[in-house]
């Protein structure tokens, strides 16, 4: 008998390499990729963040209405009311005539790319209603989205994870798995931080008090500041009254960095770009004795009375920030805004102690149910049962390798996965065993019964497999982070257990019967 | 060793009827259990809410906890020991999802510290908004819908030749389904009505075994989801996982039969000796059943015990799945087979 036939050694092949794969998990060796843990057992934080990404379609309708009243201005027509609506599109209003016409010349040079209903004409008054064409919103969203991953990102990176996830989960939603994260809370706030700087002249023209109780004049919105003051933790809001016209914002910001002031209180210096630097000197040179309120996020930080003009773009934002809220502030406004809001609509987050305490548990019970199954096959198969048992023992280190070879995630529900296949793998080589029994029994010989038993099992034990394994491939498919880890598992089981039972048993048993062929079957 | 003797004969045809009374009892403790409760007690997963585990260094009575919590307005909140006692360790589910200033999860860690004395440990933060929630309870039932689909795509194939014949009745449920479930119709009353359409079908285009293997699946789905409702235990992903690894499972055992049944029935076409062919097959696979059975239950056992809380309600559904699937697979798929046979 030849020792070497292809067959043998492709089977020690393809299980050395699981070998090979399967080493860097447990001692430092190449190729160097172990099995990747998910974050329910090495601990850390899934999120799913949903950007709200129709405000950065009103922000850029906002931005078109600033944009066309600056050219009416500048070619001296007069209009009746620019505003926009809730469906997003922007109604004007002008007197029949000559602005009429101004408009329209205005239109048709400048913003070629709205699309214009028929004017409506009331008492002399022309409203038209200017949209966004259905394609350039949809883009605008998509951006939005694209936009917040990579700024998302950038705050990631700096703030210091180590192997992020951060991918884009259909339409407008983003996940990202974030492994051994210490302070989840601050990370939470640090993503979901709009961190939109804006710099807005402070109405003093009218009383804030009365714009409470009433509407704020046109072109004005109230904004607060929240202060503690120290040892309490009660709020003490502010309320400003602020002109909407945006003069300056965080875009052109080159760098944010937390500095002291003479108390050695935190506070944030940025510094802007040459653009953002001759914005700052103009607005500042413009309105002095004037405030000049500096908002985030809707929330005023501080309004100092402009001094004098400021030049070389350098400004300061104070607030009672901790040195932590300090250095995340720093970090969002260097990465740059989020083109609009997200919320977390999703979030698991696995301690490290509890993601220990998972894989102890999950390896007890796969070593004790491992145990019990090998122990069972032995006492019920006498020495066919030990190869069974080799057979499952090869499977495991075959689901070990293909995880550590495709970089799959083990996950909690994934050892659950790998435990069931313990007790489903030997289940082919039960159907295959019964067989041989059965062809025992009608009178074959051992080597006559092993094969009809094989042959014959076989596309049973196929069919079986494809069954459970098509639920698998719909699960993967279903399921996300631990699920998912559990579909994987289960497809390897199985694809492993049918190379065990079918190729490995086999070329095993011919091993055995090939060298004694006259040997009575222990089974 | 032998478990079960190789020239057993049990008239598990003749029994038919006990066991088809005993399933529909169970079926309809399911169904009637699953209305009394207003559909399963569904985790956080598929309707939104928040999960917070917490464990304490030493021994606390939940009552503070509770006490803590109800200080910042949770009222609603629920608190559970989880694990063994001496673990020191709670669940607390909240429908609330509004973050303070501070975030939910320090908010709590807080409260409770304030009412028992002693900071808790958070171990684990599971939110799910509301819209993932829906989302999620879709995608699960389609994914069930799916997954027994194309398993009696391969079943009518394998064992009927028919792969053109139910790929081609597939597809259009499919197709149904999908262009339904655009027009916002409830994917609940969807997929029971396009389950319905399948039953049907199979049973007018005469796919016995199809129809055998998706009517046992159903049946051992259905009556997993009635003892997880009757015992009211949560209904989470991680069970959706089971509940198709048992779809994907109990058919093993179905199959077995089924192919001993086809060797069996190759060249005896007359119906009278269908019911002993029947019998055949069933108890010459019966060693086989019990057997791998057996071993699965094994691990599921250890993995129920040994394996941790989280994992508990996992292993706990698979058990059930595994004992009802392999009843289902002699006492369910084999007479409506047979029942198909015999038209």
């Amino acid at each position: 008998m030849k020792p070497f036939t292809f067959k043998s050694v492709s089977i020690i092949g393809v299980i050395l390499a699981a070998v090979v794969f399967l080493l860097p998990t447990f001692f430092n060796c190449w190729p160097h990729k172990k099995i990747n843990l998910g974050l329910d057992l090495r601990g850390g934080m899934h999120l799913v963040l949903e950007v709200q990404n129709i405000k950065a379609v009103e922000a850029e309708m906002e931005r078109t209405i600033q944009e066309i009243k600056k050219q009416l201005r500048k070619e001296g027509v007069k209009h009746l009311g620019i505003s926009r609506l809730n469906d997003n599109s922007i109604l004007a209003k002008f007197s029949d005539g000559d602005d009429k016409s101004g408009f329209e010349t205005v239109l048709s040079k400048n913003f070629e790319h709205l699309v214009t209903q028929k004017p409506h004409m009331d008492n002399n008054i022309v409203s038209y209603k200017l949209t966004l064409p259905e394609e350039e919103m949809e883009n605008l969203k998509k951006m939005a989205t694209e936009q917040a991953l990579e700024t998302i990102r950038n705050r990631i990176d700096e703030f210091g994870v180590s192997e992020p996830d951060i991918r884009i989960q259909g339409g407008n939603r983003i996940l990202l798995q974030l492994p051994g994260i210490k302070d989840p809370e601050r990370a939470k706030d640090l993503i979901g931080k709009t961190a939109q700087l804006t710099f807005q002249i402070v109405d003093e023209d009218a009383d804030v008090n009365s714009a409470i109780n009433g509407t704020p004049p046109v072109g004005d919105e109230i904004l607060y500041q929240t202060k503690y003051n120290a040892g309490s933790s009660v709020p003490i809001k502010t309320p400003f009254l602020i002109k909407k016209r945006i003069l300056l914002d965080g875009s052109l910001l080159t760098d944010a960095r937390v500095e002291f002031d003479q108390f050695q209180q935190p506070q944030i210096g940025i510094e802007f770009n040459r653009k953002g630097a001759r914005i700052f000197d103009r607005i500042t040179g413009e309105n002095i004795q004037k405030r000049l309120a500096i908002v985030l996020d809707k929330t005023v930080y501080s309004a100092p009375v402009i001094q004098d003009r400021i030049a070389g773009g350098k400004a300061r934002i104070t607030g009672n920030f901790t040195l932590d809220e300090a250095k995340d502030l720093a970090i969002a406004l260097r990465a740059g805004s989020l083109p609009a809001p997200v919320r977390i609509i999703e979030e698991r987050t696995v301690g490290p102690t509890l993601g220990a305490d998972s894989i102890r548990t999950g390896l007890m019970s796969m070593i004790v149910g491992g145990f019990l199954v090998i122990l069972f096959m032995v006492i019920y198969y006498k020495n066919a049962g030990l190869i069974a048992d080799l057979a499952l023992v090869i499977n495991i280190i075959l689901i070990g390798g293909g995880l550590a070879a495709f970089q799959a995630n083990l996950t909690l529900p994934g050892i659950a996965g790998i435990i069931l296949t313990i007790g489903m793998a030997v289940d082919a080589n039960v159907i295959i065993y019964e067989r041989i029994r059965e062809e025992l029994r009608s009178g074959k010989t051992a080597l006559a019964s092993v094969n009809a038993g094989f042959e014959r099992a076989a596309l049973t034990i196929l069919d079986a497999n494809v069954t459970t394994l098509i639920a698998a491939l719909v699960l993967y498919q279903f399921g996300t982070g631990a699920i998912r880890g559990f579909a994987v598992t289960l497809c390897l089981g199985i694809m492993a257990s049918l190379f065990t039972s079918l190729i490995v048993s086999r070329g095993i048993f011919n091993f055995v019967l090939k060298n004694k062929p006259s040997r009575k079957l222990s089974i | 060793m032998q478990l079960i003797k190789s020239d057993i004969n049990i008239d598990f045809i003749g029994k038919q009827k006990i066991g088809f009374i005993l399933s529909v009892l169970f079926i309809l403790l399911s169904i009637g259990s699953l209305i009394v409760h207003k559909g399963p007690n569904y985790g956080i997963d598929f309707v939104g809410g928040t999960i917070i585990q917490i464990k304490f260094s030493e021994q606390v009575p939940v009552g503070k906890i509770r006490s803590g919590l109800s200080d910042i307005g949770f009222n609603n909140a629920s608190v559970q020991n989880f694990g063994a006692d001496h673990d020191n360790e709670f669940l607390i589910r909240t429908s609330n999802l509004a973050m303070t200033d501070k975030g939910l999860s320090q908010s709590i860690k807080d409260a409770v510290m304030a009412s028992t004395g002693i900071a808790p440990e958070i171990r684990r933060v599971e939110m799910v908004g509301p819209q993932v929630g829906k989302d999620l309870r879709e995608k699960a039932l389609l994914a069930i819908f799916y997954s027994l689909l194309f398993i009696t795509i391969y079943i009518s194939g394998r064992f009927e030749l028919k792969w053109i014949l139910s790929g081609v009745t597939a597809g259009s449920l499919m197709t149904a389904v999908y262009f339904l479930s655009i027009f916002n119709v409830s994917m609940a009353v969807l997929i029971t009505a396009a389950l319905a359409v399948t039953l049907a079908l199979f049973w007018t285009l005469r796919l016995k075994y199809a129809m055998g293997a998706i009517v046992a699946l159903l049946h051992d789905v259905l009556i997993t989801i009635g003892i997880f409702s009757i015992l009211d235990l949560d209904f989470s992903l991680p069970i959706i996982a089971a509940l198709l690894t048992i779809i994907g499972y109990s058919l093993n055992d179905t199959i077995i039969v089924f192919d001993r049944l086809r060797e069996n029935i190759k060249g005896s076409e007359k119906t009278d000796s269908l019911p002993l062919l029947f019998n055949k097959s069933i108890n010459g696979t019966l060693s086989r059943t019990i057997l791998t059975s057996l071993t699965t239950l094994i691990v599921l056992f250890a993995l129920y015990f040994l394996g941790g809380e989280i994992i508990h309600n996992f292993a706990f559904a698979m058990i059930i799945g595994v004992i009802i699937g392999t009843y289902s697979s002699i006492f369910v798929a084999s007479p409506i087979v047979l029942l198909a046979h015999k038209r």
